[in-house]
């Protein structure tokens, strides 16, 4: 079965990985909905995931494979928990704006 | 045996303390009195055992008790003499002590702190005991500056006066000059002789004849160290003022025992004294001007006190002229007749004061001589032994010195001389106001008048027989004390001088004196009853004199003022820059953390654009490198 790689290339997952590692940081830089800012997280996170998954292929070497099984694993645990604060933070808010959440101020 | 005798001396005294300090409040008052006494005069037994022993012909004792500090070559170990001389001093001391205490018993009864004060006077003799008993500069500085202290607590012992406690903490500070002196003389002698002990320095001494200029400069630290402890010029001013304390405090440390360790310490190190005769002339020198000076200002003072006190200053004066003069065993023996006279005058007075509850001014005494036929008996006898008159034991030892001075130098001699007439002015002044005449005081005071009691006059007693028969112990041309303490000062120790026709007329001379003095305050005083005039009314040299040649107001402008200014100049110039330096980093410190607080906005989105921002620069950064 031919690689899939040599039909694609490499360089286009490396583009891919990019873009979408780019556009979950303006993402997060740029939206003010904790929900929104959460997804673009995961879309960094899945970014830096599909690089893994792509170099594992052209190394011809599982081990980055099972890396990204126990990336997601944590990326689960951690969506849940996540997701858990932002409950927390829209009952004490009754908004999930990050603008109103300036209690930190010094 | 020695070692249980020695400690037992040393410890009886701090026993007395230790118990009245702490559980001086639950027992009786005349209970912590007596037990002071008791702890005294176990010292002063143990003393007579030590003294019999070695008067009969005896060894002295060196007994070092433990070693204290050792470096590799230098040590020091805390140890006892106990020699011809230390026995001697110990003597008078704990024996004056025990008579003083017994006295005080009485003195004090109705004192509300009376157990502070026998615990004070034990920790003064415990001191005392250190200091003339030990066998080292340190331990001797020990004491030194124990009886200092023992002393500050005396004088203020009245403390709610706040004069007092200025005198207490005058006393204390002229001392700790002095004090400096001793300590840098006992560094110079640390580091020439490396040792403290008094055999050994002599024997470093002896060793070497010359290129010893640093042990001339160590004499005279410690010199200065003794000017201090024994009131000599300059530093004499605090022994006056010391007379606020309780006038058994007067009698004991500020004329009998305390003030003499300074002739004690140039006694204990004569061999390093013999070795700089510049100093030693500076001695005498500095000790028969205080010895006139003194005298003078005695001539005028109306405090009964004070005018014991100048007298103090005065023959501690004619010691350090003994001493200047190398006549060692002369100013020991002064020291022992002037312990005795002066405390039972200081002793006498105070039963005079306690008669007349609390006064001491002699314008409003006078005529107590019929009421208190026992106090002035003793203060006679004792007034004619400080005036040199025979056959009173001060007759003996001042013309001793008059002597010596005559032979060795003739203008020391006249001033002297000087002193001793208007000693025997002064004191016959003293007394003549107080015994003589009508009764000047109030009313109520003389309805008062009475003799004191027994516990006061039996002191008085014992000490007026020892100021009269005191001189026996060194006759002259037959010394029972040149011979005790011959040991001590070695083959060079006084020759006994030749009597011819000088030394009769210089006695006369010196009697004579005695009596001119007496004279004019007879005719003074009693013949023409004149009462010194109120302060107000004082005019020309007698008010100069009254007012002590104003030297503490010299003091006050040129030393006091000045380090005032100086405090003043530090206080408000250089503490302020100083502290304008210090908030100056704080005030910085603030301003940045305000500025930066605004960093921290609150703002997650503006938290997380500097995190993106500042990785990537990071980045950028490794990446490019």
């Amino acid at each position: 079965m031919d690689n899939i790689l040599q039909t694609i290339g490499i360089q286009n997952y490396v583009l891919l990985s990019t873009l979408l590692f780019c556009i979950g940081v303006f993402g997060v830089l740029y939206r003010r909905n904790a929900i929104i800012m959460f997804m673009s997280i995961e879309i960094m996170l899945n970014a830096v995931n599909l690089l893994f998954v792509a170099f594992s292929t052209y190394h011809q070497d599982a081990e980055g494979q099972v890396f990204v099984f126990f990336s997601m694993a944590v990326a689960a645990a951690e969506v849940a928990v996540g997701l858990a604060i932002l409950v927390a933070i829209y009952r004490n808010l009754t908004s999930i704006d990050i603008d109103n959440l300036k209690n930190l101020k010094g | 045996m020695d070692t249980s005798l020695i400690l037992l001396l040393l410890l009886a005294p701090f026993a007395g303390f230790l118990i009245n300090v702490f559980f001086g409040k639950s027992i009786r008052k005349s209970a912590s009195g007596w037990l002071g006494t008791l702890s005294v005069a176990i010292s002063f037994l143990v003393t007579c055992v030590f003294f019999a022993d070695i008067a009969s012909g005896g060894a002295p004792v060196h007994k070092p008790l433990f070693d204290w500090i050792a470096f590799e070559d230098f040590q020091v170990c805390v140890g006892v003499t106990l020699d011809q001389l230390s026995l001697l001093w110990l003597m008078f001391v704990t024996g004056i002590g025990t008579l003083i205490h017994i006295y005080s018993i009485s003195y004090m009864h109705d004192d509300e702190n009376v157990h502070k004060f026998f615990a004070y006077l034990n920790l003064f003799v415990f001191f005392m005991i250190i200091l003339v008993a030990g066998s080292n500069l340190l331990v001797m500085f020990i004491g030194w500056e124990g009886v200092g202290l023992c002393s500050y607590l005396l004088i203020g012992f009245w403390h709610k006066n706040q004069e007092y406690n200025d005198a207490a903490k005058k006393a204390f500070i002229m001392n700790r000059i002095g004090d400096l002196g001793f300590l840098i003389g006992m560094f110079i002698i640390a580091i020439m002789c490396n040792s403290l002990e008094y055999t050994e320095i002599q024997q470093v001494i002896a060793g070497s004849s010359n290129e010893y200029n640093w042990m001339g400069v160590a004499a005279l630290c410690l010199f200065i160290g003794a000017t201090g402890k024994s009131a000599q010029l300059p530093l004499y001013t605090w022994l006056p003022d010391a007379m606020a304390g309780p006038t058994p405090v007067s009698a004991l440390i500020h004329a009998a025992t305390m003030v003499t360790a300074g002739i004690f310490m140039v006694t204990r190190m004569h061999f390093l004294f013999d070795n700089a005769p510049d100093v030693q002339s500076a001695i005498a020198i500095v000790g028969a001007i205080t010895a006139l000076l003194a005298a003078t200002i005695g001539l005028v003072q109306n405090d009964i006190k004070k005018v014991l006190a100048y007298s103090t200053v005065s023959q501690l004066g004619l010691m350090f002229l003994a001493l200047g003069l190398g006549a060692y065993e002369i100013a020991v023996f002064h020291v022992i007749t002037h312990a005795f006279f002066k405390a039972c005058l200081f002793l006498g007075s105070g039963s005079v004061i306690h008669a007349l509850h609390g006064e001491q001014d002699m314008r409003n005494m006078g005529g107590l001589k019929s009421v208190m036929k026992i106090t002035y008996v003793t203060f006679l006898i004792s007034s004619l032994a400080i005036a040199g008159i025979p056959p009173f034991s001060g007759f003996f030892s001042k013309d001793e010195i008059l002597m010596t001075a005559f032979h060795n130098n003739i203008p020391l001699w006249i001033i002297a001389s000087l002193a001793s007439v208007m000693t025997a002015f002064y004191m016959f002044r003293l007394l003549y106001l107080t015994f003589f005449k009508e009764f000047r005081g109030t009313e109520e005071q003389k309805k008062h008048l009475h003799e004191s009691p027994a516990l006061i006059t039996i002191p008085l007693i014992v000490l007026a027989v020892l100021a009269a028969v005191g001189g026996l112990i060194s006759l002259p041309g037959n010394s029972w004390l040149s011979h005790y303490l011959a040991p001590v000062f070695g083959d060079k120790a006084h020759v006994a001088h030749h009597f011819g026709t000088t030394e009769y007329i210089l006695m006369a001379v010196a009697v004579a004196g005695g009596l001119i003095g007496i004279a004019i305050a007879y005719v003074k005083y009693l013949k023409n009853s004149e009462v010194p005039p109120t302060d107000s009314q004082m005019s020309g040299f007698s008010k100069v004199l009254y007012n002590k040649y104003y030297i503490d107001e010299i003091y006050e402008s040129v030393f006091v003022k000045p380090l005032h200014a100086l405090s003043r100049f530090f206080r408000d110039t250089l503490e302020r820059m100083l502290s304008a330096l210090v908030y100056g980093f704080g005030g910085a410190t603030h301003a940045l953390g305000a500025r930066g607080k605004s960093l921290q906005n609150g703002s997650i989105g503006y938290y997380l654009f500097a995190f993106v921002l500042g990785f990537s620069i990071i980045m950028f950064y490794l990446i490019l490198a």
